[in-house]
């Protein structure tokens, strides 16, 4: 066997079997898409409940006439007990109770939620102006249409899984590429391994070979979980060129931890320099708060983040569904840290402590 | 010396950290074959010697070759031909033993067969599956040697090889050394513990302050420093004036004979002459003959007073 594919076996199982290494890079990024991805699905659907008491004609009307839009916004369970219907909206069970007497539509609602009252109501008036509307016989002087500025299909879940990606790539390669650096400084395998024929070279490929395939798992393991139908992210035509993107971010911030291996002394300070780095990039970078959400400020900071390039990066191609081409950009700022930082973390590094 | 032929020819070698002169004019040199050590105090220079002859560093001044190459710069073509134990944990993390040594041995493109046989040579073959991590400190050091053996080198180093080991394990790797020595490999130890060097070593040199103070073989380096024997015997057997005048008897002043109440100790140079006194008196129970060890030349080379 070669030399530098028994190394890079060697790394490999050494991550593999670091229990905390694995939960950190793939369970946790996982556990975080789970989390984030429910909360932005909940908030994304406000739906309101509505208990029909009785027949309501002009509901069931309008729910025909609306070829299932009705739906959309509005569930409809059928009761018979007014007393029942009431008491079911106080608990806040159902958010209206719906009735008609004659040709008047009685809604009763909870104030408790002010905007589920306000779109409970909104509902109604709009369906009692359809019905007017319908029955004076004339067709409406006036069209309404609605459309987001988004893409149709620019749900949260486009936004969160690219950043969560990005976060989990950045963190990975970069305490990977410090520890590593560190750990093998402490224990003198850099000696070690400088007193055996094998070149830097392969020592430095494989390593970044192991991280490479490390970023590539957390890549596949994502899109699997998020293009589940429960959390449907929907990839775009040109999302294999996020597999470039992962690549060269895998190094821009393995360079970062490079860097931060090649300035610390110890295993812990190593983690440190490496934490300070990515926690703040998690937050002005645009992986915890997506950039089109963010403030102002938080947009300008982020230009000097490098996760905004591997979040931006992959979002243009696998979620906004941008050309090839649209990823260059940030390829290119990350290929430009990867240069520099390597430069500098080559100056300062140190084979052993002395 | 044998010149040209030495296996590591060293030629005053110096090298500064700062205001520190860490080596500071060292020459020695190896045969082929032979079990030399460097010997002295923490901070001697001795690491920094080694580390300068394995071509870690490159030192100010001086010549070092290593089987007739240079050792600076890193040259591949040597590298092969040497074998460096620097710690028990230099080592792959979470690795087996056997996982360990076949990957060293891919370093030097040396078949996985060969990582199994020094497995057996190591005697680790039942903890060829444990982690390197759970070993104890005698098996990890073990095998940080078969990792330094397992391309067959012609120059072994070994940097402080028993440094936190029990007695046994020390001995139980003393034989290994002894055996790795007799298969005719040139090696080359430091260490603080004399009677690792004593029984180990052809030759040592005795280092401080960065300079060789004392080079040769151990026990003519003992022999060197002309110490009286010790003669001692179980206390009670024999009075205080009596010990006196055999001492005195025996070419030694009367206070060369002590008693501590446990041992009445004798310092002679004419051991017969006091051996036949004490059995004149019929006392040598507990008899105990002990001479300088090189323990004692380190001491008065390098004297008392302790350093950190």
């Amino acid at each position: 066997m070669t030399a530098f594919r028994s190394l890079s076996r060697a790394m490999l199982r050494g991550f593999v079997r670091d229990r905390t290494a694995m939960v950190f890079t793939i369970l946790i990024p996982v556990l975080f898409l789970l989390l984030f991805g429910s909360i932005y699905k909940s908030t994304s659907a406000p739906k309101v409940s509505v208990a029909e008491v009785g027949r309501v004609s002009l509901l069931d009307q309008a729910a025909a006439g609306s070829h299932g839009q009705l739906g959309k916004v509005m569930s409809i369970t059928r009761t018979d007990s007014l007393a029942a219907a009431l008491e079911d909206v106080r608990k806040g069970t159902d958010d209206a109770a719906v009735l008609q007497q004659g040709r008047t539509l009685v809604v009763r609602y909870s104030i408790a939620d002010q905007v589920t009252a306000g779109v409970v109501q909104a509902v109604f008036a709009s369906i009692v102006q359809q019905a007017n509307q319908t029955a004076s016989g004339r067709p409406a002087a006036y069209q309404l249409t609605v459309a987001q500025v988004e893409d149709k299909s620019l749900k949260p879940i486009q936004y969160v899984a690219p950043g969560l990606l990005g976060w989990a790539i950045a963190s990975g390669a970069t305490f990977g590429a410090a520890i590593t650096l560190v750990s093998w400084r402490e224990n003198k395998l850099l000696r070690r391994l400088r007193l055996s024929p094998v070149s830097t070279a392969s020592v430095v490929t494989a390593r970044v070979g192991v991280s490479v395939g490390v970023a590539l798992i957390q890549l596949a393991a994502f899109l699997i979980i998020a293009t589940t139908p429960y959390f449907g992210l929907k990839l775009t035509a040109s999302w294999w060129m996020a597999i470039p993107v992962v690549l060269v971010g895998t190094l821009a911030f393995m360079s970062i931890g490079l860097l931060a291996g090649a300035i610390a002394k110890t295993q812990q300070a190593a983690t440190a320099i490496a934490n300070l780095v990515i926690l703040p990039m998690a937050f002005l970078g645009g992986a915890f708060i997506p950039l089109d959400f963010a403030p102002a400020w938080i947009r300008q900071v982020s230009y000097v983040m490098p996760l905004r390039y591997l979040v931006t990066g992959m979002q243009n191609v696998m979620a906004r569904g941008e050309g090839p081409a649209s990823a260059l950009p940030a390829i290119g700022v990350m290929l430009a840290i990867t240069a520099v930082l390597t430069l500098i973390a080559v100056r300062v590094f140190r084979w052993d402590d002395i | 010396m044998a010149g040209v032929a030495a296996t590591i020819a060293v030629r005053d070698l110096q090298k500064s950290y700062g205001p520190v002169r860490a080596v500071d004019g060292v020459s020695f040199e190896v045969q082929r074959g032979e079990f030399f050590g460097i010997l002295g105090p923490n901070g001697a220079g001795k690491t920094t010697t080694l580390e300068i002859v394995e071509g870690l560093r490159q030192a100010d001044d001086g010549e070092v070759s290593v089987l007739g190459l240079p050792a600076w710069p890193r040259n591949p073509a040597l590298l092969p031909r040497i074998g460096v134990q620097l710690q028990a944990s230099s080592f792959f993390e979470r690795l087996t033993a056997r996982e360990q040594l076949q990957t060293f041995a891919s370093l030097y493109g040396v078949p996985a067969g060969r990582a199994d046989e020094m497995l057996g040579v190591v005697g680790l073959a039942d903890q060829a599956a444990i982690r390197t991590e759970k070993l104890s400190g005698g098996q990890a050091q073990r095998l940080s040697i078969a990792c330094a053996l397992v391309h067959d080198p012609e120059v072994v180093f070994l940097d402080e090889p028993t440094g936190a080991l029990d007695p046994q394990a020390r001995r139980n790797l003393w034989d290994l050394l002894r055996q790795i020595s007799a298969e005719g490999r040139t090696v080359v130890l430091t260490t603080h513990h004399m009677d690792e060097a004593e029984t180990l070593c052809d030759r040592v040199a005795i280092m401080d302050h960065g300079v060789i103070l004392e080079e040769g073989p151990p026990a003519a380096l003992v022999r060197r420093l002309d110490q009286p024997l010790r003669v001692s015997v179980e206390s009670g057997q024999l009075p205080a004036d009596a010990a006196r005048a055999l001492a005195a008897r025996a070419g030694t002043a009367p206070e060369a004979a002590t008693d501590d109440g446990v041992s009445l100790t004798i310092a002679t140079r004419d051991p017969a002459a006091v051996l036949a006194g004490l059995a004149e008196h019929d006392a040598l129970t507990g008899l105990r003959v002990s001479g300088a060890t090189l323990e004692d030349v380190f001491l008065q080379l390098t004297g008392r007073e302790y350093r950190a």
